[in-house]
């Protein structure tokens, strides 16, 4: 069934954005991320234009994550105080990013950025992650456990000034550390229309070193109100979201994001995450071969 | 738009013009199968029908050697055409040129091959071919520079089915009557469009009308589009709402399961 998206002016096969989004809400479920890292791509490589794909994609990450939030709030998962600052500092940073999102929109630089801070971003975090849960998972195979790591921040961050107490994450830290991981994750909502999620977890576990039991959950009620801003500020700026590509979208990927937490049950986690790992590499390796292959437009029309 | 009867009815109407009316010199009369094409939801393309007669003054005989194009352009904006260059291995834009009129629309349909049909000069003076268009471009650049910003232009929006050479698709009966189709993809842009019809004879231009078309999009889709230009705000928050609504509303039906 076509369906003409009024904002992006074309029409796309509704079945297939309605597939793919609940391709992105099952491995979302799944691994616990938003999964706009992904749909922001997919969207691209469909023939979507890319500010209209990472403005929508910001919106569905907004529904993929809502029921994720009212799980862990309702297990005491979220520490607010923390989730308040992060929150503060993404605020900010969607603001930078809408600046920066204009400018370099004005030197026809956009699209390449958002290429390269995909490559950089997801090549780095997932070859993080891959090497971690492999080291886990030869773990579990040879059946000994991995030694316990020491929950520690970052000396860098130990160092800041105007400690305040965080408890419920266990923390006795300055609070500029969190603001400024929640203000960088703010800008990369705002040019990749991702969640952020995938950067926030590690940096919460090893830059912060917030305990595990409250990090996904901190981390998805920051990413709620983020792509909140996010989508609020591309429809006042770029006005890019398309509501029914979202929509679209979103049927898809809330009910996939239910099924995918269903089979995250029944995997061991240490899978899971070299699973992601592997599946973050091959977007970032395929995105980064799209850097160095000469596109299929060489030119490229924009209106003034 | 599939009407067969209306359509023969139009024309027979045509012909009987033609066959009355009485000039000095050939006259064009022009009609189009829709002078508003509106954009649903279900939007997949369109085909406008361009059709009309050419009419003789009396005692002259009909010629065969008239030639019918048709030039239907779409609304004209500034743009700026970037070029993508490989520069420390990765491919960004690098250079570009702004154009201060291109067309969002251009399709010409003729009886013949343009070049057949007319020289360069007229051809520019009328805009009749892909490479005769006037973009007025901006500032002093050099002409191989433009020309390869033009031919890029040229070459992505037909390749988007945007920008379309159609020669010997005007079909033209007993010398009177021409049709020609041009389809309208699904990415066509809204706003107003102008079907040019020319009749020329000998390479030059004896007659010209030219029709007014709107392509428009109703409904939910005009509704959006209106709500996201004016009023941004709204616009957002509705998204959200959607948004939050549905991802809550999943969560809660799969707890209930």
């Amino acid at each position: 069934m076509d369906i003409y998206l009024p904002i992006a002016n074309l029409s796309v096969n509704a079945f297939v954005i309605i597939l793919l989004g609940g391709l992105v809400g099952i491995l979302s479920g799944m691994f616990g991320v938003g999964g706009g890292f992904l749909t922001t791509p997919l969207l691209i490589f469909y023939g979507i234009p890319p500010t209209v794909a990472a403005a929508s994609a910001s919106t569905q990450v907004t529904g993929s994550s809502i029921s994720g939030v009212a799980a862990h709030m309702r297990r005491k998962g979220v520490d607010f105080r923390m989730g308040a600052i992060l929150v503060a500092g993404g605020l900010v940073g969607t603001i930078i990013g809408t600046g920066l999102f204009q400018i370099l929109q004005s030197w026809g630089q956009i699209d390449t950025v958002i290429n390269v801070l995909y490559v950089l971003m997801l090549s780095s975090i997932g070859g993080l992650m891959f090497k971690e849960s492999l080291q886990s998972v030869r773990a579990l195979r040879a059946g000994k456990p991995l030694p316990a790591r020491k929950r520690r921040h970052h000396p860098l961050v130990a160092n800041l000034p105007f400690r305040w107490r965080f408890y419920r994450s266990g923390l006795y830290i300055s609070p500029i550390a969190p603001f400024v991981l929640g203000l960088l994750t703010g800008i990369l909502t705002m040019l990749l229309g991702v969640g952020g999620g995938f950067i926030m977890v590690p940096a919460m576990l090893y830059l912060l070193g917030m305990g595990a039991q409250v990090v996904v959950g901190t981390s998805l009620f920051q990413i709620l109100f983020v792509t909140i801003a996010s989508t609020m500020m591309h429809s006042m700026t770029t006005r890019a979201v398309d509501i029914v590509l979202a929509s679209l979208l979103l049927v898809g990927s809330v009910t996939g994001a239910q099924l995918g937490a269903k089979f995250a049950q029944r995997m061991r986690p240490e899978y899971l995450r070299l699973a992601l790992a592997t599946m973050v590499l091959l977007v970032a390796i395929r995105m980064a071969l799209g850097l160095g292959f000469q596109p299929d437009e060489i030119y490229t029309v924009q209106p003034l | 738009m599939n009407r067969p009867h209306s359509l023969s009815a139009r024309l027979f109407a045509l012909f009987t013009i033609a066959m009355l009316t009485v000039a000095a010199t050939p006259v064009l009369v022009p009609e189009v199968s829709q002078d508003r094409i509106s954009i649903r939801g279900d939007f997949n393309g369109a085909q406008l029908l361009l059709f009309g007669a050419i009419t003789y003054p009396p005692g002259t005989r009909n010629t065969d050697q008239a030639d019918i194009v048709v030039v239907l352009k779409g609304p004209v904006k500034s743009i700026v055409v970037r070029e993508k260059q490989q520069i420390a291995g990765i491919w960004i834009n690098a250079a570009s040129s702004e154009f201060r009129s291109a067309p969002g629309f251009y399709a010409v349909a003729s009886s013949k091959p343009i070049d057949e049909i007319v020289d360069g000069k007229t051809a520019d003076i009328y805009e009749l071919g892909l490479h005769h268009l006037q973009l007025s471009p901006v500032g002093a650049i050099d002409n191989r520079e433009l020309d390869r910003f033009v031919d890029g232009l040229v070459d992505l929006n037909s390749r988007g089915n945007l920008f379309k050479n159609l020669p010997n698709s005007v079909k033209i009966t007993n010398s009177v009557l021409y049709q020609a189709r041009i389809n309208l993809p699904a990415s066509v842009p809204v706003g107003d469009y102008t079907a040019e019809t020319f009749l020329i004879i000998d390479g030059r231009v004896n007659a010209a009308e030219v029709k007014d078309i709107t392509i428009e999009k109703i409904g939910m889709g005009r509704f959006i589009t209106n709500l996201s230009q004016n009023n941004g705000f709204l616009y957002g928050l509705i998204a959200v709402f959607i948004s939050v609504f549905l991802g809550w509303s999943a969560g809660y039906l799969f707890r209930k399961m």
